[in-house]
């Protein structure tokens, strides 16, 4: 019994952390409507500029002083990037912010590196807890008790805030109608600065409180985050009481979980969320979200089949591509084969989030999925290559299928961070699963047959099955199913009331796309010979949603053009530089703040922009840009 | 000259709204803006407080050019609004609405405080604690006006006050413009209602199709029952 109560009072001291970084979430999220995916990359510099104050400064009033500071720094980088970067991206779509946000991440990966380091580094006792408490025979840390008397202290200090001061009702007013709030005389912008700042400084605070506790390491950033936003989906994103109350829930469930499924305790904190996203889809605390903001989809550039001409060009670029190999060595055409299969996975998520709407931030996982479904065919079972690619991507289907219904029950953000956390789990599960998936070492020998194992031969297979998939893929857009799902995109009311079940043609296209993904993942397992969990990995997602956005989202197939020339570039980066992920984050940011039309989608603005010379339609396209 | 506008033009999106809209606001004015629905009523209202992101023209507000300030700028001059969809902050209570609308006194301005804005619409003095969406169409067409106001504005732009509101309630709000009136408040007040316009107002324009097709005094516009029945349902 003592053992048990111990068990439940470590799960409440990881939950003041994770709540002190969701609520900070919430709130920011409450007033500027992002969610703000630089979170966990704010809670890891807390524990980083904590760890370096701690060490500087000597005494029990040094440590306190250092955490504190630590928060108070970051707080302050914060408040420079909510000035110099977010206030550029207020009004852009949901999906640029959380990209944009998570190029930052990226950024502060390698920057910790560069400033501490790459090992993991131990943290000082807290002076005054560093002893234990005896519990019937156990032990439990008195900085654990702490913990768990700080979390209610913050939460009710939060609360006072909000609740009694001038500046929480001015943001409780702008959460829920901004023009109003400035109609009022209210200049919002520092109302915005001074909630990220706080936001931030929750953030920091959580990390810098963590360093007793656990050793600081740059990849904490992550494992936080996915934690966070499985909170917020939980508890209900904007409420403080949510984030508090789903934070022990998720804690707890991990303490516990640990015990009853010690490999996969993920799965018990899954199956409490589907099981909240089916009775109140907006969370326990939170509210109903008014008719979301539009995600991509606005279309300038009006869709339309290729015209004849235009097949003949496309035709004649894959005749190209096929006569690659006559004139390429085997280096090029491997490279070749890895932009194929990228061209169909970002296609895939492509299809997802131009036509459907549905910006996942978890597609990699239908990739990964089709990529071990292959591995177990080939090497458990000893199926023939061909029925293999036939037969993986089905595990990625499958996948899609289940992770697929609950998603599709949200939208927006909600849809976004969701579909995050069921690529992590599935991720969690390849990694700890080792007596199935070999974990961390992967699934080795996955090669292909010997009538595709020439470098020239699996390019042209590659080659092939890309073709087939984007034209596939396009042929849907242009099917009453891909007209029905746009509708539902551009105005879910509409679209039911004409008879269109949204939820299940929603569902439809997250299944397509999943599969087609697991294609791509297919091919992938039998490019490199072996699949490891890094192919379900959040950074696979991420560079997927960066092909689609530097191709145009607001495009047919721009995913095409986005994947061949991201593969292209950031292989060369790789080889070019050890800091790929600072470049890669600036390179994302930069997309979103210059650049959100991707390159095809200017290239069609200046080809319509050249065809229409009246003055009208240009200014009407300026305007729509300005507008939202 | 307390407010005047010139060629105001607006648009949402690729859309032509308001057509070199033009008129002004004396000292101490109540003027009417009156017009079918759809007429442009409402965004000549959001365009003057720089809600309307695409628009042109001209907005003076007491002697300065406002019209490249953002809204926030322009309210806290003295320029209140009162939007007709009401916008109440629905999980904030009487005391916390009006709190968010509460700005420093300005020496060319009526100045309200809460007990003088709960002695002008008594119904609020009962329910201070109450949250905005536990209250009734008029109690809230009541709070938003008094919100407005707790920003000690010089002028106010009233956005169809008297919209869906039962004759007892308009009554109430006829006393209260008329002493909003009184105490020295310029008002703009934009109306469908002719009645209820020629209780409290000294001139009219009539606003169709986005343009200004009237203005002149409430005997004026009695002398022309041809572009009263043109331009205005009654």
């Amino acid at each position: 019994m003592a053992f048990y109560v111990v068990q439940f009072l470590t799960g409440l001291a990881s939950a003041a952390s994770l709540f002190l970084v969701a609520s900070g979430l919430s709130i920011i999220f409450g007033v500027t409507r992002i969610v703000n995916f630089a979170h966990g990359a704010f809670y890891m510099l807390g524990a980083y500029a904590a760890y370096t104050l701690t060490e500087r400064l000597s005494g029990a009033f040094g440590f306190w002083a250092g955490i504190l500071g630590a928060a108070l720094i970051v707080a302050a980088v914060g408040v420079l990037v909510e000035m110099i970067l977010l206030r550029r991206i207020y009004h852009v779509p949901e999906l640029f912010q959380l990209l944009a946000t998570f190029g930052l991440t990226l950024m502060v990966e390698d920057l910790v590196v560069l400033i501490w380091g790459p090992s993991d580094l131990l943290g000082r006792r807290a002076p005054g807890f560093k002893g234990a408490v005896d519990f019937f025979g156990q032990n439990i840390p008195t900085y654990d008790l702490f913990l768990i008397v700080l979390g209610p202290i913050v939460l009710a200090a939060l609360w006072l805030m909000f609740q009694r001061t001038r500046w929480g009702v001015l943001v409780r007013a702008a959460t829920q109608d901004r023009d109003m709030v400035a109609a009022l005389g209210v200049n919002q912008k520092w109302l915005f600065t001074s909630v990220f700042a706080l936001g931030v400084f929750l953030a920091a605070f959580g990390g810098a409180l963590q360093i007793p506790r656990d050793a600081v390491n740059h990849a904490m950033d992550l494992r936080i985050i996915v934690d966070v936003f499985v909170v917020v989906v939980i508890g209900g994103l904007g409420s403080i009481v949510g984030a508090f109350v789903a934070a022990v829930l998720v804690s707890e469930l991990n303490a516990f979980g640990i015990l009853i499924f010690p490999k996969i305790s993920i799965i018990l904190v899954f199956l409490v969320m589907a099981v909240v996203l089916i009775v109140r889809p907006w969370g326990l605390f939170g509210k109903p979200e008014a008719a979301a903001r539009r995600t991509p989809g606005l279309t300038l550039n009006p869709w339309r089949p290729l015209t004849t001409q235009e097949r003949m060009l496309a035709l004649a670029g894959l005749i190209l591509a096929l006569a690659v190999p006559l004139v390429a060595g085997n280096y090029a055409l491997t490279v070749g084969s890895e932009i194929a299969i990228f061209v169909i996975f970002a296609a895939s998520l492509h299809f997802l989030m131009s036509v459907g709407g549905l910006a996942s931030f978890g597609h990699a996982a239908y990739f990964g999925l089709g990529a071990y479904g292959v591995a177990f065919l080939a090497k458990l079972a000893g199926l023939p290559m061909l029925l293999c690619l036939l037969l993986g991507p089905l595990l990625g289907v499958l996948g899609a299928a289940v992770f697929g219904f609950f998603a599709v029950q949200l939208s927006g953000v909600y849809f976004a961070m969701l579909t995050l956390a069921f690529a992590q789990i599935v991720w969690s599960v390849a990694f700890q699963w080792v007596e199935l998936t070999g974990g961390d070492n992967g699934i080795l020998g996955v090669w292909p047959e010997k009538w595709a194992a020439s470098p020239s031969h699996f390019y042209c297979l590659s080659i092939g099955i890309a073709a087939l998939a984007v034209a596939a893929l396009r042929v849907l857009v242009f099917s009453p199913f891909g007209f029905a799902l746009r509708a539902n995109r551009d105005s879910p009311l509409r679209s039911e009331a004409v008879g269109i079940d949204g939820k299940r043609i929603q569902w439809t296209a997250f299944v397509i796309a999943g599969g087609i993904a697991g294609v791509a993942g297919a091919l992938f397992a039998y490019l490199k010979g072996s699949v490891f969990p890094d192919s379900l990995g959040i950074s696979l997602s991420v560079d997927a949603l960066v092909m689609v956005l530097l191709g145009g989202v607001d495009t047919v197939s721009g995913a095409v053009v986005g994947a061949i020339i991201y593969k292209a570039l950031s292989i060369w980066l790789v080889s070019q530089t050890d800091l790929s992920k600072l470049v890669l984050g600036g390179v994302i940011i930069l997309i979103v703040v210059a650049f959100p039309k991707g390159v095809v989608g200017v290239l069609e603005t200046i080809r319509n922009r050249r065809r229409s010379h009246s003055k009208d339609s240009s200014l009407l396209r300026s305007q729509i840009e300005s507008a939202e | 000259m307390k407010l005047s506008v010139e060629a105001l033009n607006s648009y949402y999106g690729p859309a032509h709204i308001l057509f070199d809209v033009a008129l002004d606001v004396g000292d101490g004015e109540v003027v009417a803006l009156l017009g079918r629905n759809g007429a442009g009523k409402s965004t000549t209202f959001r365009s003057i407080v720089g809600l309307v992101a695409q628009r042109s023209g001209r907005i003076v507000f007491e002697g300065r050019d406002v019209s490249d300030q953002p809204t926030h700028a322009i309210a806290s001059r003295g320029l209140g609004y009162v939007p007709e969809e009401r916008r109440i902050f629905t999980d904030l209570t009487v005391d916390e609405n009006l709190e968010v609308g509460r700005q420093p006194a300005r020496p060319n301005a009526p100045q309200w405080t809460r007990e003088k804005l709960f002695s002008l619409f008594p119904n609020l003095a009962e329910m201070r604690g109450r949250t905005g969406g536990r209250m009734s169409g008029g109690e809230q067409q009541m709070l938003t006006i008094a919100r407005t106001l707790m920003g000690n504005p010089s002028l106010v732009l009233l956005d169809e006050p008297s919209e869906g509101l039962a004759p007892r309630i308009v009554e109430q709000m006829v006393e209260a413009i008329l002493t909003m009136k009184r105490e020295g408040l310029s008002i703009m007040v934009s109306e469908q209602n002719l009645h209820f316009t020629r209780l409290i107002c000294d001139r009219a324009y009539i606003i169709e199709r986005g343009r200004i097709c009237f203005s002149g005094t409430m005997s004026d516009l009695d002398a022309r029952p041809d572009i009263r029945d043109a331009h205005l349902a009654l």
